[in-house]
């Protein structure tokens, strides 16, 4: 009973291999990663998590490999949350939704979007974007000002 | 009276709605690098665009319309250069095959196997993920360990070889995906494979 305690325990504190949905190849200046509250710098080898939050600053920009091959680069002045993301290696069956919420994307889609087109799915604040494969890029502006 | 309240306050939300700050977007298909052009959809208040073109776009403007344009190579490069220059290199893909309803590679694939350990030793930080494919002959739970097999007797190989036993995954995906399709049952060598993608 301790000894699987124990193990239980040593298993939650290791990372969570299974969880991770990509990794961080690229990272130029500022990026950080917001997780549950608390802010990682990213460097070249983090993984990421559902529900992470990529932030660059204006001398920033971050590449990710994602499980399905999926890739995406965040440019400058972005924040871009992973939403959604799950893969299944056997099925190739999967969902990928993502939120520009500003800045810049760059991306190139993998096997879930060849198996299931529009399986990716990228927010903006006003827009939604369906991915059917497979060179895209996003820009979010600054939001008009509000006449008073 | 409580009608017209009703219908003014009806109004009132519906120009509220209306009036809600639009954020402005733009977006573009670009072609890949093999000259293969794509598509996207791009949707708003229920309205739906799909771009296939290469350097198609469509732009939300800030009054909510969608407005199709037509970008041009140097615009993408000038807006998104530094945005392209940070994706990740595409990932390598190789396939080595196997002996029938075995575990072992055939002898051309097993010096291929030199070819993928380059690769990886090519790339800062490599990440590996070995897919396992079977013909049809067998049933489809017996080729789903079959494949699974396959892809762990290769990373067993590339462990032995020095690669990190935690950089690489070993996946199955059974008789799938074959290379050559087939009606059940066939024997075909060509898919009886591991796919080896080196990210």
């Amino acid at each position: 009973m301790r000894k699987s305690m124990l193990a239980l325990l040593l298993a939650a504190a290791l990372p969570a291999g299974a969880a991770d949905v990509g990794l961080v190849k690229v990272a130029h200046g500022s990026v950080t990663i917001e997780r549950t509250g608390e802010r990682i710098p990213a460097t070249v080898g983090t993984a990421l998590r559902t529900s992470d939050v990529i932030v660059t600053g204006a001398d920033g920009s971050a590449g990710i490999t994602f499980s399905d091959n999926s890739l995406v680069s965040v440019g400058p002045s972005s924040v871009f949350a992973i939403d959604k993301y799950a893969f299944d290696t056997t099925t190739y069956a999967g969902e990928f939704q993502g939120t520009l919420s500003r800045g810049r994307l760059a991306a190139v889609s993998g096997k879930m979007v060849k198996q299931s087109p529009e399986s990716m799915r990228i927010r903006t604040p006003s827009a939604i974007m369906g991915v059917r494969g497979t060179e895209f890029v996003v820009q979010v502006d600054e939001p008009a000002p509000q006449r008073p | 009276m409580g009608r017209l309240a009703a219908a003014l306050l009806a109004a009132a939300l519906a120009a509220g709605c209306a009036s809600q700050p639009v954020t402005p977007a733009l977006f573009a298909v670009l072609p890949a690098p093999d000259g293969h052009i794509g598509a996207i959809a791009v949707e708003r208040d229920g309205e739906r665009r799909v771009i296939h073109a290469a350097y198609g776009a469509q732009r939300l403007r800030a009054d909510g319309s969608l407005e199709a344009a037509q970008l041009t190579e140097a615009e993408v490069r000038e807006r998104f250069g530094t945005t392209l220059a940070a994706l990740p290199a595409p990932p390598a893909t190789f396939t080595l095959y196997f002996l029938a309803d075995s575990d072992e590679l055939t002898p051309a694939s097993r010096a291929e196997l030199d070819h993928v350990l380059a690769e990886i030793r090519r790339r800062p930080l490599p990440d590996i993920v070995v897919i396992g494919h079977t013909d049809t002959v067998g049933r489809r739970r017996y080729n789903d360990r079959l494949s699974l097999a396959r892809a762990e007797r290769l990373r067993e190989m590339l462990v032995r070889h020095g690669i990190p036993a935690d950089r690489i995954q070993a996946r199955g995906r059974g008789e799938r995906e074959p290379l050559v399709p087939t009606a059940d049952e066939v024997r075909e060598a060509r898919n009886r494979r591991v796919e080896i993608n080196v990210r």
